[in-house]
């Protein structure tokens, strides 16, 4: 504020204002609804989930595996070329352990989050999704993990058929 | 054919966790406190610019339309423009390309945000930012993205939470000057340290809060601004830049869209060693991790190097490149497009020697404001000029 | 200096009731693609700033300028939302090229209307919160309300708002874009459901998809890309009060500021006979007539008569949206005023195919932003 000003607008409302219904407040639901097209490239991926497996997208140009697949390539800027799958395993890039939720509310018990770079894809692809089966104090970046799906049967087509990652049992 | 573009008023409301004031009466303070700074009524104006972040914090469909009459847009041309978080800067962006093409000479930008009406908490509107598909059903919250963020910049460079708390220690500390500051305090490095961990790494106290506000600034072309004021802050170089989508495909550790857009502001301001040549910074700090990140991206700190600003004095007040003297979002509190605006303000009232108990030591002629935004992924940047 | 900066490149993809197989960015991309091999440019090299025009609730995305740069060839460029009509894009383009901080500027606007499934519900958020949305009616009262007014104010015989439907979706059937075109007759259009009385729904026009790319370059830029520049020599955009009880009903105050700071750039002071063509807002039968008088294309209360006695057809004196309009083609949100303005390129260009007006040289596009708003763009164009 510059010291020329002397005085400054607006009317601060605190909790009790609000309790001791000081001010009027419309209380209104805003419910937008929608249905997505996934489009070309997430449908395919989606599919895939179903089945278990991961796949991204090729660019011959470049060169780079592109997880989640897209059918451009947004640096060389073209189509990309063809499907390929690529394992379910991979590497915390970076990790957090969330107390609170979608909004705000604290969670009853933590959550591990990541962002998990997948074997098999170009160096750097990663995919948000959350760590179980590990102490949090255990966690480390650059530390390997693998995907616990869903059993078949309860598999949607979604993100969440990934229940999440664990770390790395196998060879 | 580029014109020279002068700030030449500035004002803003309190900012709080929850005020009286609509979005529409917020941006009508500030708009009429910059006017009356400048000299001017709304009838000198000729062109309106408004900032403001999702529609969602409001629940009203085309927010930029519902707050025309607060901003003064009515019978003018009128543009909202919205890039996340990086708005607030983006606003005097836009009101700079209404002057510098030609097309008007005096053109009035404000930046509101009204967060309170969401319930249960403001951060909800943040779920809806993320991917609809891969991402909103894991359900996720913004902290999140910052908690990774933070994470994979101390890995890189093995930077202490420790030393990242001195930011939120020296901005809320900064706060206490400011007399529209929700957040001013005097904390120590240890408080941060014990606050509630929240998505570790980041714990209570590195975040700013949720508020309420608004900030507005007056652009001029040279001949109007010349005959205003003997005390143009000229708006010499603006820069903004988008990254891609796919932020989990990114480097965390270093804001490349941030140095891709201060590299476009400082080569229009002519500015070539940007450590030397800047003498205020107002970086974008909602967290205070994100401050040094920034520095680093604003070129104006080596990569894993912006720590040391405020732990050796450098970016402290009476330092040699004050950083948010203002007290920034971690202090003077964090409506979204209103914050990245009261930077620009801070700037103005710096570079003119009005900034009172927050003036710095040093003799300050150059200064840049920056604003983050999106997932990871917009730097805006302004450079000015007494 | 007279203003001129060319429109080089032009592409679009969708314009179909749904687009199931394509997510937004997706046809965002097709759409691209085509503008940049139109306009013969790089997007990764040769784009100084790419805006894109676009509502959250639309999207059903907060800040969705997050999920516009890859499929743009924009990721690491100067990209923004401009939260308006495509026209308003349009103009920010125009700015940012007079400013000198891009030699070639690109635009985008989409519809994925077929992704929301409450279209009237986001449209009811748009009105004012404490005073309006209490209504629990159809958004388009506010459309009867206003039709009412301009009937009353203007004298304009109702049957001539049902002539502007019967000669739009006529206009369609010859063009590859329509979805809505048909051979209707006055008093089908009349005895079709009311929308809001006295509106009815065959003089309401329908959503589709679609997404529209632009390219705009400087003069000197211009010169080096194609042969089939089109130039914008005027453009201005306006906004009357968004709280409706305080606005005329009966004139579209917006466009009539908009038309007048375009035709002042651009030099028009005769409009009536400035324009081999015009393409303006049709959102609803009404607001073509409302929008003609604003834009001093017909006399106040003449422009429902004109449209009758045929001054307006495609082969009259003045061909008004001889694409087919929002009415024939279908309304794509926020990029009804790119749509337009592609029209119009096509007819100055000579590639208008079967709705081409022979020796189109100059042309008027208006936008409006639909209900609940005031808020509209004006560009005069030549070739
Ligand atoms: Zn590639």
């Amino acid at each position: 504020m510059s010291q020329k000003i002397t005085s400054y607008p607006g009317h601060e409302i605190t909790p009790e204002d609000l309790k001791a219904s000081k001010y009027l407040e419309i209380i209104q639901k805003v419910e937008p609804k929608y249905s997505w097209a996934a489009g070309v490239a997430i449908s395919r991926f989606l599919n895939e989930l179903k089945e278990g497996r991961l796949i991204g997208r090729k660019c011959d140009q470049c060169e780079r595996i592109l997880v989640p697949p897209r059918m451009y390539c947004e640096r060389c800027y073209r189509p990309t070329d063809s499907w390929v799958y690529v394992k379910d395993t991979g590497t915390v890039n970076t990790y957090s352990i969330s107390h609170v939720g979608t909004d705000a509310r604290r969670l009853k018990s933590p959550l591990l989050v990541a962002v998990v770079e997948i074997d098999e894809a170009s160096p750097g692809m990663g995919i948000l999704h959350t760590l179980s089966e590990v102490e949090p104090s255990r966690v480390t970046i650059g530390m390997k993990v693998q995907a616990v799906w869903k059993p078949a049967e309860e598999r949607q087509g979604a993100i969440t058929d990934i229940r999440y990652f664990k770390p790395f049992e196998g060879v | 054919m580029r014109r020279r573009v002068a700030i030449i008023g500035a004002g803003m409301t309190l900012f709080r966790r929850r005020m009286l004031e609509t979005g529409k009466e917020l941006s009508f303070e500030a708009a009429k406190m910059a006017l009356d700074a400048a000299g001017l009524t709304l009838k000198d104006i000729e062109s309106v610019v408004e900032g403001s972040a999702p529609d969602a914090f409001d629940g009203v469909h085309m927010k930029g339309e519902y707050l025309i009459d607060g901003s003064g847009g009515i019978g003018k041309p009128y543009q909202r423009v919205y890039v996340g978080g990086g708005t607030g800067v983006f606003t005097p962006v836009a009101g700079w390309w209404n002057v510098a093409s030609g097309l008007y000479d005096t053109c009035l930008c404000v930046a509101e945000e009204k967060m309170s009406p969401l319930h249960p908490h403001p951060q909800y509107a943040f779920w809806s930012i993320f991917d609809q598909i891969l991402e909103r059903p894991l359900g996720t919250t913004l902290l999140w993205i910052f908690s990774l963020e933070m994470r994979r910049y101390m890995h890189k460079y093995g930077i202490k939470e420790e030393e990242i708390a001195e930011v939120a220690v020296k901005n809320k500390g900064n706060a206490v000057d400011h007399p529209c500051a929700q957040l001013g305090a005097k904390i120590t490095v240890d408080d941060v340290m014990r606050s509630e961990p929240i998505c570790s790494p980041v714990k209570r106290l590195d975040v700013s809060p949720p508020s309420d506000g608004a900030a507005a600034v007056i652009l001029a072309s040279e001949k109007v601004a010349k005959k205003l004021t003997d005390q143009p802050v000229w708006l010499d170089g603006v820069g903004w830049t988008l990254d891609s989508t796919h932020w989990t495909n990114r480097d965390l550790a270093y804001p490349e869209y941030v140095e891709k857009a201060a590299k476009m502001a400082y080569k229009m301001a002519g500015i070539k060693n940007p450590r030397k040549e800047i003498d205020i910074a107002e970086p974008y700090d909602p967290f205070d991790y994100k401050e040094l990140h920034h520095l680093e991206g604003l070129q104006l700190a080596g990569k894993g190097e912006a720590p040391k600003l405020a732990i050796e004095g450098v970016s402290q007040r009476d330092g040699d490149m004050p950083v948010c003297p203002s007290g920034g979002l971690l202090g003077v509190g964090n409506p979204i497009a209103a914050a990245g605006m009261m930077k620009v303000c801070e700037c103005f009232w710096q570079l003119r020697g009005e900034a009172g108990k927050r003036q710095v030591k040093k003799d300050a002629h150059t200064a840049v404001a920056q604003a983050w935004g999106d997932l990871m992924q917009v730097g805006t940047v302004t450079v000015m000029r007494s | 200096m007279p203003f001129k900066i060319g429109i080089v490149g032009v592409g679009y993809a969708g314009f179909d009731t749904m687009t199931p197989g394509l997510s937004t960015r997706e046809l965002m991309f097709e759409a691209a693609s085509r503008a940049y091999a139109d306009a013969g440019i790089d997007p990764r090299k040769d784009v100084q700033s790419f805006i894109c025009c676009t509502e959250d609730f639309w999207e059903g995305i907060s800040i969705t300028d997050e999920y516009m740069p890859d499929q743009l060839g924009a990721v690491l460029r100067p990209l923004c939302t401009v939260s308006s009509d495509g026209l308003v894009g349009v103009a920010t383009a125009c700015m940012h090229i007079a400013s000198g901080l891009a030699d070639v500027a690109v635009v985008e606007s989409h519809s994925k209307a077929s992704d929301v499934v409450n279209p009237n519900e986001i449209m009811s958020f748009g009105f004012d919160p404490v005073y309006n949305r209490h209504l629990d009616v159809d958004p388009r009262f506010l459309a009867g309300l206003e039709m009412t007014r301009y009937l009353k104010d203007s004298g304009t015989k109702r049957e001539y708002c049902a002539d502007v439907a019967v000669k739009n979706k006529k206009n369609a059937l010859s063009n590859t874009r329509g979805v809505y075109g048909t051979n209707l007759s006055r008093e089908t259009v009349l005895a079709s459901p009311n929308a809001a009385a006295p509106l009815t729904e065959l003089e309401s026009s329908k959503v589709i998809d679609g997404s529209i790319v632009m390219v705009l370059a400087s003069a000197e830029k211009a010169k080096k890309l194609g042969d089939h520049t089109v130039w914008v020599r005027g453009i201005g955009w306006s906004s009357d009060t968004p709280v409706i009880e305080d606005r005329d009903l009966a004139t579209a105050a917006y466009a009539e500021q908009a038309a007048a700071r375009a035709y002042k750039m651009a030099d028009v002071r005769a409009p009536v006979s400035a324009f081999d063509l015009a393409e303006v807002d049709d959102t609803y039968s009404y607001k073509e007539l409302q929008h003609l008088e604003a834009l001093k294309l017909a006399a106040k209360g003449k422009a429902g008569r004109m449209v009758d006695s045929g001054s307006f057809d495609r082969n009259g004196k003045l061909p008004v949206n001889a694409s087919g309009g929002s009415l024939g083609v279908g309304h794509l949100l926020e990029a009804t005023g790119l749509h337009r303005l592609l029209e119009a390129i096509l007819q100055l260009r000579g590639q208008a195919g079967q709705l081409q007006i022979p020796g189109a040289r100059k042309a008027v596009v208006q936008s409006w932003r639909g209900i609940p708003t005031a808020t509209g763009a004006v560009a005069v164009l030549g070739n």
